[in-house]
């Protein structure tokens, strides 16, 4: 049994967690960019403030699915075959999203627009409720025999614990992106994002502490006290709360970041060294070690990541810092768009 | 149907859809490269105004590709639990690979460039295109490295029925990559050369700013010539070693039942797809085949019944033939594909040499129409590569109708295969109605003495 299993189980963990500090704020945009921008100009700016970056933190779910594949394939292979149509479903969100982005400005017709609009929204809120759901279900357990295949139907992936998972992660999101987008304007648009940040902190916050219990609970540990990652989440969904009252976007948008990466902490720390409960037998779980790859997969793997892994956080690291200035939704009303667009600047 | 050939269809499906943009990507990311690197060292505008022009198409199609990636990467698990438990240990590490090294290259840097023509020092905003393009090599050479495992598996020792990998190196020096690879990276130069001469030539009749288009129809015709040249015999050397370790799959693609010494290629033939049909032939060319498949004048050829004999002895009862009539008509569009495509880009070489290239209305029309020739060459090679491993999903450890997640029922793969035929065919009609709209734009206008040492103005959603 190689010592490796628990690193990789970690790495899993910091690819998930990446992938929501990062998309989090992404989802959040993408459900509030029509009610931060008012007009076509303000969505433009709202959907700018992650035009470069959304496309390079989705690459983050991809990583996180490959590196299970790679480390876990019993993991990979029971998770993907379980969720088959509820990942359709994600994946259908995803390009949603993923083509309205690209394709919003591309047209200047209004009923385009807003088609993409729609579109977006309802991708940027879809997304994480699947996700969500899919990782309380890890934890909650599905049925799951000792082959270690999923022997339940499409309903049984809907389990109440799963589905509040899914809930609280996009309450998250929203008001993780709130507060990005806040940090990210001016002017009115920035004033709007405050107000919504104000308006869905304390359903975040209730839902988080909902959700640490209630994950306290599940895992079955048997001990009364939260963890301190559970404790984290909470605090750290207490703080936003407080902060998005203050006037500080900066203080506030740490505050959500802490929120979000704890509670997908909790999920991983609480699953451990299970991956996927089976509500079957307990004999059946799937866990780290009877999932894992060989021992030499392993090792090549974390040579690959100790190399790769830094470069990309620097290299990410740096485009944010290069896009750090805040957009501002007079770049987008002067000319007419049909004008650029014309120019096929790839403008729009 | 059962639930396996459902799952192929789809597989067959999401995966000749996504191919139809990755090459695309790679090739138009590698020539928009070298204009943007032409602007940089010539300062001229005409080829900054071509690199904008170029890379807004670039743009367009690199979203289709990236959302259809993500269908890609999820699939194996999806619908082939069963696959993805046997050989995941070997078969998940490339694929974690490209992650890592290729996705997030791509695109953080596509971002960096589309964002950052006013924010990076020129050298660095070059440095970011090339980036990009070396994102999607890197990205094809991961995936290329998987997938030959699948054709030609090496590396591994068997533990317990399972593979194991031992090796890594191995999958890189597997002779199915190294030449399967190259021939991916030329037939992606080939398309996107091809997507920007149809491009230049349409505009070439149709629009204005002909000088600045015969430009870029020059440098795409000067790539062409050669890449579809090498890829012709890439193609060529690789059928080689495909006779090697997949002997099926070639003998499958010239309906070759019985072993020949030498064969003959038959350009064109009805019937022969099954074993007890004679095939009327009509033309052949003798000693070709064994040419092509053992690079021998006089080489041998197994055919399809004494395989289907030996791989019975070997594996236990079970039909081991491949589709021949996919093999077959496969080979052939490939084949004659690249002989036209080949003649047609030549014959714009010599308009070149001639200085007619921009005034001969002829070629540009069929230069615009043969765009059509490497997206039927990619989709019949794949079909040649995929469809002849069959029926093994990894040659020789695992069948295809093993492969799949048990807990899949009929009815959930048709609901998805119905879901992703929607969404496709949706997002690839509106990809392509964009593309042809941005293809038919004009060129961003000059710009004037004044601004040039200006920053260019970033591009935004």
């Amino acid at each position: 049994m190689s010592s490796l299993v628990p690193f990789w189980f970690i790495v899993i963990a910091f690819f998930w967690t990446g992938f929501f500090i990062l998309e989090g704020f992404d989802f959040g945009v993408g459900m509030l960019h029509s009610a931060v921008g008012r007009d076509d100009a303000g969505r433009r700016a709202a959907i700018n403030t992650i035009g470069p970056l959304w496309d390079g933190n989705e690459v983050w779910l991809i990583v996180a699915g490959a590196a299970m594949f790679a480390a876990f394939p019993g993991w990979y292979a029971t998770m993907f075959s379980a969720f088959n149509l509820a990942l359709v479903l994600l994946l259908v969100a995803l390009i949603a999203r993923g083509l309205a982005f690209e394709y919003r400005g591309k047209r200047d017709a209004i009923r385009w627009r807003r088609t993409w609009d729609v579109l977006l929204t309802a991708g940027s809120v879809l997304a994480p409720l699947v996700i969500g759901i899919a990782l309380g279900d890890l934890l909650h357990g599905l049925p799951i025999d000792s082959h270690q295949d999923y022997t339940g139907s499409f309903w049984d992936l809907f389990q109440p614990y799963g589905v509040f998972t899914g809930i609280t992660l996009v309450l998250i999101c929203a008001l993780h992106g709130a507060t990005f987008l806040a940090l990210k304007t001016t002017d009115d648009m920035h004033d709007r994002a405050w107000q919504l940040a104000r308006r869905i902190a304390p359903f975040t916050c209730a839902a988080v502490i909902g959700f640490a219990i209630w994950t306290h609970v599940s895992s079955g540990r048997g001990t009364f006290f939260l963890n301190p990652i559970e404790l984290l989440a909470i605090l750290a969904a207490i703080a936003a709360l407080w902060l998005v009252y203050g006037d500080s976007a900066g203080f506030a948008f740490a505050a959500t970041t802490v929120t979000i990466a704890s509670c997908i902490v909790t999920i991983f720390v609480d699953l451990y060294p299970n991956v996927m409960v089976s509500t079957t037998n307990s004999a059946y779980n799937l866990t780290a070690h009877n999932t894992a790859s060989g021992g030499y997969t392993l090792k090549v793997m974390t040579v690959v990541s100790i190399i790769l892994v830094p470069v990309v956080l620097a290299y990410q690291s740096w485009t944010y810092y290069v896009f750090r200035r805040r957009v501002s939704r007079r770049e987008f009303s002067a000319p007419s768009l049909a004008k650029t667009g014309a120019a096929g600047t790839g403008s729009g | 149907m059962a639930n396996v050939d459902l799952a192929r269809w789809q597989f067959a499906f999401v995966t000749i859809n996504h191919f139809f943009f990755v090459p695309v990507t790679i090739g138009l990311a590698f020539l928009t490269a070298l204009l943007q690197t032409a602007w940089y060292r010539s300062g001229r505008d005409e080829y900054l105004r071509l690199t904008r022009f170029f890379g807004t198409l670039l743009v367009i199609n690199v979203a289709i590709g990236v959302v259809t990636g993500l269908v890609q990467e999820f699939q194996f698990g999806m619908d082939w639990g069963a696959y993805s438990r046997l050989v995941g240990n070997v078969f998940g590490a490339p694929l974690a690979m490209e992650g890592l090294a290729a996705f997030f290259l791509e695109s953080t840097f596509l971002g960096l460039w589309l964002f950052g023509w006013d924010k990076l020092p020129r050298r660095v905003h070059l440095l970011t295109i090339w980036a990009v393009s070396l994102g999607t090599v890197l990205s094809a050479l991961f995936i290329m490295a998987a997938n030959s495992w699948m054709q030609h598996p090496v590396g591994y020792t068997m533990v317990g029925g399972k593979p194991q990998l031992d090796d890594i190196w191995a999958l890189f020096t597997n002779p199915v990559f190294v030449w399967g690879y190259a021939k991916v990276l030329l037939a992606s130069l080939v398309t996107g050369g091809a997507v920007m001469l149809a491009v230049s030539a349409w505009q070439l009749r149709h629009g204005k700013d002909r000088d600045v288009f015969a430009r870029s129809a020059r440098l795409s015709l000067i790539v062409l010539v050669p890449a579809i040249l090498f890829t012709m015999l890439v193609g060529d050397e690789l059928g080689v070693i495909e006779a090697r370790y997949q002997p099926m799959k070639i003998a499958a693609a010239e309906a070759q039942w019985t072993t020949c010494q030498p064969c003959s290629f038959s350009l064109f033939q009805i019937g022969g797809g099954n074993q007890d049909q004679t095939p009327t032939q009509i033309i052949e060319i003798p000693h070709l085949l064994s040419l092509l498949a053992t690079n021998s004048w006089n080489g041998k050829v197994v055919g399809l019944t004494p395989l289907q004999n030996q791989y019975s002895a070997k594996y236990g009862p079970g039909y081991y033939v491949p589709n021949v009539f996919i093999q077959y008509w496969s080979m052939r569009v490939m084949a004659y594909g690249g002989v036209l495509a080949f003649l047609i880009y030549a014959w714009g070489l010599w308009l070149i040499r001639r200085k007619k290239l921009a005034t001969a209305r002829r070629f540009l029309w069929v230069a615009t129409w043969a765009a059509v020739l490497p997206f039927a060459m990619n989709t019949a090679g794949w079909l040649l590569t995929e469809s002849g491993r069959q029926p093994w999903i990894v040659q020789g450890i695992m069948l295809t109708k093993n492969g799949i997640s048990p807990s899949l029922s009929v009815t959930w793969i048709a609901i998805s295969l119905a879901v992703f035929i929607l969404v496709y065919a949706v997002a690839a009609t509106v990809d392509l109605l964009l593309m042809l709209k941005y293809a038919r734009n004009p060129l961003p206008p000059p710009r004037s003495e004044a601004d040039a040492d200006q920053p260019v103005p970033a591009v935004q959603y």
